[in-house]
């Protein structure tokens, strides 16, 4: 039969490549989606690390310092989550349908859109560093090109949480509660803009069950700041999350409606 | 060789029904009709085949696979053109069928030639390289249709394939499906709730309501069924029915809106002796059966009157959440 038609079983790796292309293309020819992508980071950097900079600091290192990694992971963050949320415009406008009719496995769809999501953290970071340069932050290249593959890696576990959080709403209008729900609670006790070690109580929990917290030391620890947790600890956590966030994705592409 | 086959196939929402216990065959080579109002069951039919929706009983087999055990296997062997439109509105006509080629594991050597000659087939060549949201929807609609042909399936679902286009778009639409049936002997299966459409189309048709199949035939043979011409003499004094059906070509005579619907055998011929028994007439209108006809002959009501109950709208509702 594929003699015949020409029609190979399709391939893993070509089909999570169409996927990966599709969303790339995609992205950037959405202007909003774009300049978001690119400015937001910039104006968190300057603004609130600059602003507050001048004002305080934490640890013996001024704020600006303190804060690069947090910002870089929020821009990351926040683009890894709302890139895989967006899954659930694709399922409103239809266009997931033909992909889902397709012979395509849902693991290769999925895996396909988690390295769209990567490749988006990537420029996003790469913007995000270069501009760290330019406001007098120090680190050699090797450290440039360590931290951007702790960025792959983590936005890849953060992009498979939004996919999840996308293949289970049911219509965009629950897009917003993404934001009070997951993101700024992810973000906010995560040691991104003030440490943690001072929480306690319920908050202190959260904390130290929030993976965002791991990524946030573990990127601050390989930018030169100080490291707040145990970086053993750092690792096995960002593993774990990675891993685990990636098989509940597969799991919730498996059983996603289509 | 049947290349659809549904046994007793069914589908409930919760606790509505959207398709009841549909028994189908439909043979290689065949364009297949689903006729019947929204909410009828088409789509719900269709999305069972592809695979998108898993039945609540009975069973299907396409191209000889069963829809349950092989989902992968039906949708290697079928291509499908959907009521919403489905392409990717920020590629191009050229790079939605490039992706699609991909998905579906094609031979690079092969792809631009075919990706060439299904463009070429729904005329869209010249705007191969604009981005999908400048076409029109019937542009759109057919570039769905390439997309659908470039795997070359065995059996292509058209699910309302001219739903929203104007009636040259609709003209256009139905060249390229005989074409298809014409040029590459596709087995097809439609659905619309258009009754010229199906008439004009399909080779047979399966006229369902409320998820049920009603009657299956070619569309003459389902004509045939009505039996005869339709007469509809308009009067101020309308004869007594009974002196008509005295008359041996008479089939049936129905009062309606102050007009006599007469069913009569060969109209041509037998009308001057019908018209002499009738006396005095404002209006005479003969012609031959609709599929409308044969659609109120098995449910009992219109086929565009049926459209937009509560009913419907609440199954259509499901269908589209799926």
């Amino acid at each position: 039969m594929s003699e015949d038609t020409g029609m190979a079983h399709p391939s893993v790796f070509r089909g999570v490549y169409a996927i990966w292309w599709r969303e790339t293309t995609v992205f950037f020819r959405e202007p909003p989606r774009v300049i978001s992508a690119v400015v937001s980071p910039i104006i968190w950097l300057v603004i609130f690390g600059a602003g507050l900079g001048q004002s305080l600091s934490i640890g013996g290192e001024s704020y600006q310092h303190f804060i690069f990694g947090g910002v870089l992971v929020q821009t990351f963050l926040f683009s890894s989550l709302f890139y895989g949320a967006y899954l659930v415009w694709d399922r409103k406008i239809d266009v997931l349908k033909a992909v889902l009719v397709s012979p395509l496995s849902r693991s290769s769809i999925f895996f396909g859109k988690v390295l769209g999501g990567v490749t988006i953290s990537l420029i996003e970071s790469v913007i995000v560093l270069l501009v760290g340069y330019l406001i007098g932050m120090q680190y050699s290249p090797a450290v440039f090109f360590i931290v951007l593959g702790l960025v792959a890696l983590a936005s890849a576990g953060l992009t498979a949480l939004g996919l999840i959080v996308g293949s289970l709403m049911e219509s965009p209008e629950g897009f917003q509660l993404l934001s009070s729900l997951v993101l700024f609670p992810l973000f906010f006790l995560s040691g991104a803009l003030f440490p943690i070690s001072n929480l306690t109580g319920p908050l202190g929990v959260v904390a130290s069950l929030n993976p965002v917290t791991y990524i946030v030391d573990l990127l601050r620890g390989a930018l030169g700041g100080a490291y707040y947790l145990d970086p053993n600890l750092d690792i096995i956590a960002f593993v774990a999350f990675i891993i685990i966030a990636n098989l509940a994705g597969v799991y919730a592409f498996e059983r996603m409606k289509s | 060789m049947a290349v659809i086959e549904t046994s007793k196939l069914t589908k409930h929402f919760g606790r509505i029904p959207a398709v009841e216990g549909l028994s189908l065959k439909i043979e290689e080579g065949e364009v297949f009709g689903l006729l019947g109002p929204n909410g009828a069951g088409k789509t719900t039919t269709i999305k069972m085949l592809a695979t998108l929706l898993q039945p609540t009983s009975g069973r299907a087999e396409v191209n000889g696979f069963d829809i349950a055990r092989f989902p992968s296997k039906v949708r290697e062997s079928i291509g499908i053109v959907f009521q919403e439109p489905s392409s990717d509105e920020l590629l191009s006509g050229y790079e939605n069928l490039k992706m699609h080629s991909m998905i579906y594991g094609l031979h690079d050597g092969s792809v631009e030639k075919r990706i060439d000659e299904a463009l070429a087939l729904v005329e869209l060549t010249d705007r191969r390289n604009d981005l999908v949201k400048t076409y029109s929807g019937g542009m759109r609609r057919r570039l769905e249709v390439a997309r659908g042909l470039l795997h070359k399936p065995k059996v292509l679902f058209l699910d309302e394939p001219t739903l929203g286009l104007d009636p040259r778009g609709r003209e256009t639409m139905w060249g390229y499906v005989k074409r298809l049936v014409a040029e590459l002997n596709m087995t097809i299966l439609l659905t619309t709730h258009y009754m010229e459409e199906a008439d004009e189309l399909a080779d047979r048709i399966c006229i369902i309501d409320h998820g049920k199949a009603v009657a299956v035939d070619t569309p003459g043979g389902l004509k045939a069924k009505v039996g005869g011409d339709l007469v509809t003499i308009t009067s101020s004094v309308l004869p007594d029915a009974k002196t008509l059906k005295k008359l041996k070509f008479v089939r049936a005579v129905e009062k309606k809106d102050g007009d006599l619907l007469i069913t009569v055998d060969d109209a041509a011929a037998n009308l001057q002796e019908l018209l002499c028994k009738v006396g005095r007439v404002e209006c005479v209108e003969v012609r031959r059966p609709t599929l409308n006809d044969v659609f109120i002959k098995f449910t009992g009501h219109e086929l565009e009157q049926a459209e937009g109950g509560w009913f419907d709208k609440i199954v259509q509702q499901e269908v589209n959440k799926q």
